[in-house]
């Protein structure tokens, strides 16, 4: 029953009682469930960029809140004439320079954003116009970035679901389309390497094969609407946001000092920024990937101090190593080693705070750290070399136990000769 | 010492009237030919039976039947109690090779057709132990309440629970609930240091009884009559035999400890490549390989069903070789134990060469 | 000697040395070892009155480590030690009356729950059973 609005809630009005109830019962599926909507029903029958539209909105979070194409766009859905419907209010489809405004004009107003969600922020717009997509923008260039190029169109979905296109794990994809592009790109003299860069870091590595949500993306350094890069002496902090403990050791070392005097960031001039790695033992002073040695000359007092640094790690490293060598090869035995195994937990922790201590530069907290974790070791081997007597006090005992069954073997079989030799003659 | 000996020997004879028991012992023969290497086998089969006890009730000192419990309490056999090591594997592998055993004996009596008249009932009360060893086997499997025996114990019961009419019942009753769970483990226990050792003991008692009565059955044919005595000679060359399994298991633990596994997760999925343990290993692999259906029965049915009549049969044996009976050498019924034997360890071998076959 | 003696001789030595060589593990095994019971869902955790009030004690639950919290309110808890972000063990912070994990500066309230830092879940919080002058921690069933 294809009943126009007006005329159902007129017949409503009119009949009364059970009469009005049969009547909405049995006009209930239609008119409840797709209230008259004309610019969806006639664009679904175009085709390709026209229809579009009309397709994706089926899962716009637009529509979860009961919006459709006239709240951003106008007209009268009632209509079903095409020239009526495009009555006064109806503002077609906004230039690509207009879209930040036109977004803006419900998302940057409070009073009206507060009726669906209050705790949605509103300051997106404001943020845009100080990110170099919305600076490109007011110069009069719309190749930057505006809000539909992120969040889509007509099928935006909330920032939280995972599909979305500004979902935690879509983002560096989000964000390529555009900074991948060398042709895109090179006007603005910005390289392109980034996304590539970062999907090798062990931050992309958390995010996509660990599932691990809380690793940074694009927009946890750069921001989100107010999009730019840090400036040199905030990239420190950026980092700083997961990682207080290595900056703060940072900081109250003379590197500090240093780095701010020369103008050199200072988390990102050993570790990189966007293809940070998983560091390792051989970036500190003698190491394969010695990142000391880009400011220090060798045999210079600090890099001397970087290689007693070193040295105590891996002197540390390798004893760690050897006492989990010797758990092995006793479990390999058959003995139990569950208790020293997790024992050898303790040490690896004290290693992991020692290579963190590396940041604050002092040796000597470095030591002691690395002696908290020797207690440990030391424990860990006592237990690995019990359990290598347990593995050799088994095999002697086998011996001794099989030594004698072969000699009661032995016993009995002389004992049935004798046996058959006295009983023979009869 | 002889005098000590003499004087025990004095003390107990009127009391246990020992001289008619030394007499009848000392009377006792066993035919000595070429074959008669596998009368052995019997013995050692009880020898182990008696390791089994043994390291059993040690193992119960220290074992706890509870989901909470059995795990760590093994575990805690293994590092913490003195020999806990030794006593537990000695259990474990002792179990695989004593249910090897049983075949190596019920084999041996089948195709020397020991099973003629009038030893029916020694074969038939055979064939109990061995159903009554294969349920040992598989409710100790359980008890450690590690991944892989909680696995293989479910699959094991699912296939329990295909068999028509009463398969459910009996699962349900077998695992104390619907699924594999705490009342499974407690169950199992009962049955395993309960139940089933006081029928075997039952059973194997009568088993030993009529072998003693009746003395070791010649094979067809053989006409020799070369006898050996009983005791001491036969007693002390079992001894040996014993000696030497003793010997072989006790390295085969100090190399090869068995290892406790990860605990049961009853909510993870199962791992892959989950099997039985390897003697009932021909029958899962008969019902991966069987079709899905065959004449609009299941496949899987049909094939448990089959298993049963095939065991029922050959419990039946004896009344069923006639010509054995009339001490004719029956070549039909040494072929079909010749291809049992062949499908069995066929199976067995294909189950570890061939994991991914089947469904 | 004769044959028949020395081979009796020889007999009863070895048969009394290998029963020699079985008693010897069966009776160590029958002797209670020090640890005296299996390491069950249940661990006796410390004794009353061994924690001031805020304050922690770190213990081995199974196989991995765990922490009882006495409050400052003299309220007993009980959580996994290990940081849900990358398997640190976490530390007690008096001052803050947070548990604190110094890999990443990962931080959790006494309800276990992550108030800031990157782990992504909430620490594994264990029952606490005080009977008489035992403290007992045992797994949230």
């Amino acid at each position: 029953m294809n009943v126009p609005l007006r005329v159902f809630i007129q017949e409503v009005k009119r009949r009364s009682g059970l009469a009005a109830l049969a009547f909405l019962i049995a006009a209930a599926p239609l008119p409840l469930s797709a209230q008259k909507d004309s610019c969806v029903d006639c664009h679904l029958q175009l085709d390709g960029e026209l229809k579009a539209p009309a397709e994706g909105f089926s899962s716009d979070v637009h529509k979860q809140f009961g919006l459709s194409c006239k709240d951003c766009h106008g007209g009268n859905p009632n209509q079903e004439d095409v020239e009526l419907a495009k009555d006064r209010t109806f503002k077609g489809s906004p230039e690509r320079a207009k879209i930040p405004e036109f977004c803006g004009s419900c998302h940057a107003d409070s009073n009206y954003i507060r009726r669906f969600n209050p705790n949605l922020r509103v300051d997106q717009l404001s943020l845009y116009w100080t990110s170099r997509h919305g600076l490109l923008l007011k110069k009069g260039d719309s190749r930057g970035a505006v809000c539909t190029d992120c969040h889509g169109v007509h099928g935006i979905l909330p920032a939280n679901f995972p599909k979305s296109q500004v979902f935690a794990w879509n983002i560096p994809q989000t964000c390529g389309r555009c900074h991948s592009k060398a042709d895109l790109m090179s006007a603005y003299g910005i390289p392109v390497g980034q996304v590539d860069d970062y999907k090798q870091s062990v931050h992309a590595r958390a995010l996509f094969e660990k599932k691990d949500l809380s690793a940074p993306v694009c927009n946890d350094c750069h921001g989100n609407h107010g999009a730019a890069p840090p400036e040199v002496t905030s990239i420190a902090f950026v980092c700083r946001q997961c990682h207080p403990s290595a900056g703060d050791l940072f900081s109250k070392s003379p590197h500090k000092e240093a780095f701010d005097g020369l103008g050199v960031s200072e988390c990102e001039a050993c570790h990189g920024n966007h293809r940070i790695q998983s560091p390792s033992d051989e970036f500190l002073a003698g190491g394969r990937e010695d990142v000391c040695v880009q400011c220090h000359d060798a045999g210079t007092e600090p890099y001397k101090t970087g290689l007693e640094i070193k040295k105590l790690i891996d002197e540390f490293v390798a004893s760690s190593s050897a006492d989990e060598e010797l758990l092995k090869s006793a479990e390999r035995k058959g003995v139990e080693v569950g208790e020293a195994q997790f024992k050898l937990q303790d040490g690896k922790t004290a290693l992991v705070l020692a290579r963190n201590l590396t940041h604050g530069l002092s040796r000597s907290e470095i030591e002691t750290s690395l002696t908290e974790g020797r207690k440990a070791l030391t424990e860990v081997q006592a237990r690995g070399r019990a359990a290598l007597q347990e593995a050799k006090f088994r095999r002697s005992g086998l011996v001794v136990a099989t030594a004698f069954i072969i000699l009661l073997a032995v016993g009995l079989y002389l004992k049935i000769r004798d046996l058959q030799k006295t009983s023979a003659p009869k | 010492m002889a005098r000590l000996w003499e004087k025990i020997r004095d003390y107990l004879e009127p009391r246990f009237l020992l001289s008619a028991v030394r007499d009848l012992a000392g009377k006792k023969k066993v035919p000595e030919h070429k074959r008669s290497f596998w009368y052995f086998f019997g013995g050692i089969c009880l020898f182990l039976f008696l390791i089994q006890v043994m390291t059993g009730i040690l193992l119960m000192l220290y074992y706890t039947p509870s989901v909470d419990a059995a795990h760590e309490s093994v575990q805690f056999i293994m590092a913490q109690v003195k020999f806990g090591w030794l006593i537990r594997s000695v259990h474990s592998w002792t179990a695989n090779i004593l249910i090897g055993v049983i075949f190596v004996h019920m084999f041996s009596a089948f195709f020397l057709k020991a099973y003629r008249p009038p030893r029916e009932l020694t074969w038939i009360t055979g064939f109990l132990l061995l159903v009554l060893f294969l349920a040992f086997g598989f409710s100790g499997y359980l008890l450690p309440w590690n991944e892989l025996s909680f696995f293989a114990t479910r699959v094991g019961t699912d296939i329990a629970g295909v068999i028509p009419v009463v398969g459910k019942g009996l699962k349900t009753f077998i695992l104390g609930g619907p699924e594999v769970s705490g009342a499974t483990l407690t169950r199992f226990f009962w049955l395993h240091v309960g139940i089933l050792p006081a029928i075997a003991v039952l059973i194997m008692g009568i088993h030993v009884l009529l072998v003693q009565t009746l003395g070791m059955s010649k094979p067809i044919g053989v006409t020799v009559t070369k006898e050996i005595s009983f005791f001491p000679d036969f007693v002390l060359k079992d001894s040996l035999g014993w000696l030497i399994i003793l010997a072989a298991v006790g390295a085969v633990c100090v190399f090869l400890p068995w290892e406790a596994g990860p605990k049961a997760d009853p909510f993870a999925s199962t791992p892959l490549g989950i099997k039985p343990e390897w003697y009932f290993t021909f029958m899962f692999t008969t019902l991966k390989l069987v079709p899905a259906h065959i004449f609009s029965v299941e496949g899987e049915v049909l094939a448990v069903l089959g298993f049963m009549l095939g065991g029922f049969l050959l419990l039946l044996v004896p009344l069923l070789d006639r010509r054995a009976a009339r001490e004719k050498r029956s070549p039909v019924f040494t072929a079909v134990g010749l291809a049992v034997v062949v499908y069995i360890v066929v199976m067995t071998a294909l189950t570890y060469l061939a994991p991914n076959i089947g469904k | 000697m004769k044959r028949r003696t020395f081979v009796n001789l020889f007999l009863g030595g070895s048969l009394l040395g290998t029963v020699i060589s079985f008693l010897y593990p069966v009776i160590r095994y029958l002797i209670p070892p020090r640890q005296a019971e299996a390491a069950a869902k249940r661990i006796l955790a410390a004794k009353a009155g061994e924690l001031a009030p805020n304050s922690a004690k770190f213990f081995r639950f199974g196989s991995t480590a765990a922490v009882l919290v006495n409050t400052s309110e003299g309220q007993l808890r009980a959580f996994s030690a290990v940081c849900t972000h990358l398997t640190c063990t976490v530390r007690y912070e008096a001052d803050t009356g947070t548990l604190f994990c110094p890999c990443h500066n990962g931080r959790f309230d006494l309800a276990g729950n992550v108030i800031s830092g990157p782990p992504p879940r909430p620490l594994e919080a264990y029952e606490v059973e005080v009977s008489g002058s035992d403290i007992y921690v045992s797994r949230k069933t």
